[in-house]
């Protein structure tokens, strides 16, 4: 049985802040200048009681409310977030009850960052294929400003918050086709909060500053730019290469490409290392900011709405764990 | 790669700084446009025209534009 995504939405939290804010924080720095190279002008941040179950419940309610998709069909939910409302119960669990779903649908979450919604394509295609369900809910949630420590400049430039939900069904407007997915756990400590969790459950209260002015520490999210760089620069054109060959296409039969949008200077970068025509490769991100998992799907909602998704989509998601994965999506 | 293209590549890495300033003497971290966006843009060169892998960490440890391409000639050979 073929897999298609059926409908999708988004929800960005009311807050933004946009670089004049930046500014006024940070006037030694030239945030302006680095967000234009960035490529984001503004982008929204939940408040401080908001948790990813809030933007993901309002992120699945405009689903149902602008496909008029009746969510009694609902038999599975797949949540990805790296930032749960708690250890347990299961966030997926809390979205069940608080969206009305029938207590017939399986639900779980799962953690991953910006390969997330690839993966989460990957799963509703198994469960679909399968038979196991007919019609997954697959949403995306993630609050890293909640990671943040109030300093970080370079992260907080970058990341925005935002929630995704997108039907997985028997029937849709894009074919889920074949995938490549891998992972290369030693880049872990290259973007990663260390503390909180069981390894290290209390603070290590151990900030740094690097010669930047950039405030280094285990208690929040620390990136290596440049490593994250330099793995993306490997790995992304040997992605794409094997999701072209695995679905029997070549570089002219792709019809665009969507990429998770870290920053507009890495994906120009990638598009310039790949040789990828600007008319194919669709950047959404000055509005909404890099949004971890949430990325790909907003920038599929836009494209769609710019009549740009058509014919054979290449997305591919890259980052976290490290942890990546590609498909085709043949649309109608 | 001889030296003066690779110095050529490295001044298109940067929009402000005009390119007669730099040389491969030039101690590029003291430039005024210098930021670690920088250091993407000549991690990204090295690999797109040489096909060699740096980190941010070895440019951090370059003093000058010679200070680099010495590290990228040494990783090719």
């Amino acid at each position: 049985m073929a897999s298609f995504i059926k409908a999708i939405s988004y929800h960005l939290p009311e807050a933004v802040v946009s670089n004049e804010d930046l500014v006024g924080e940070f006037p030694e720095w030239s945030v302006d200048k680095i967000a234009k190279k960035v490529g984001v002008n503004q982008r929204h941040v939940v408040s401080k009681d908001q948790c990813a179950s809030d933007i993901a419940e309002q992120a699945a309610r405009k689903l149902f409310a602008e496909s008029g998709i009746d969510k009694s069909c609902v038999d599975f939910v797949l949540l990805c977030t790296q930032s749960p409302d708690y250890f347990l119960p299961t966030t997926a669990c809390l979205l069940q009850e608080r969206l009305g779903l029938s207590t017939h649908c399986g639900a779980l979450d799962f953690n991953l960052g910006c390969s997330g919604f690839v993966y989460g394509l990957a799963l509703s295609k198994g469960l679909i294929d399968s038979g196991i369900a007919k019609n997954v809910l697959l949403i995306t949630a993630e609050t890293y400003s909640k990671h943040f420590h109030h300093l970080d400049k370079g992260n907080r430039t970058i990341f925005g918050d935002a929630a995704t939900a997108t039907l997985v069904s028997t029937e849709g407007f894009a074919e889920i086709k074949e995938f490549d997915l891998g992972t290369d756990g030693t880049g872990a400590n290259n973007l990663i909060v260390k503390s909180g969790a069981m390894r290290h459950r209390e603070k290590f209260e151990d900030i740094s500053f690097d010669k930047s002015g950039n405030p280094l520490s285990s208690d929040h999210l620390y990136m290596n730019g440049s490593e994250i760089f330099n793995f993306t620069l490997e790995t992304v054109p040997e992605l794409v290469g094997n999701v072209i060959e695995k679905n029997g296409l070549n570089n002219d039969s792709v019809d665009l490409y969507v990429f998770h949008q870290a920053n507009k200077y890495m994906l120009d970068c990638l598009f310039d290392l790949m040789e990828i025509e600007e008319e194919k490769a669709f950047v959404y991100m000055s509005e909404v900011g890099n949004t971890v998992s949430s990325t790909i799907p907003i920038a599929l909602c836009e494209a769609k709405k710019e009549h740009k998704l058509v014919g054979n989509v290449l997305i591919a998601g890259f980052g976290v764990g490290y942890s990546w994965g590609g498909c085709i999506l043949n649309c109608k | 790669m001889d030296i003066n293209q690779f110095v050529q590549d490295f001044a298109d890495c940067f929009d402000d700084t005009d390119a007669s300033e730099f040389t491969p003497e030039l101690n590029f971290k003291q430039l005024e446009e210098w930021s670690s966006l920088s250091g993407l843009g000549i991690i990204a060169m090295c690999k797109k025209k040489c096909g060699i892998k740096i980190t941010g960490a070895e440019i951090m440890e370059a003093d000058t534009i010679k200070d680099v391409y010495d590290l990228v000639m040494s990783k090719a050979n």
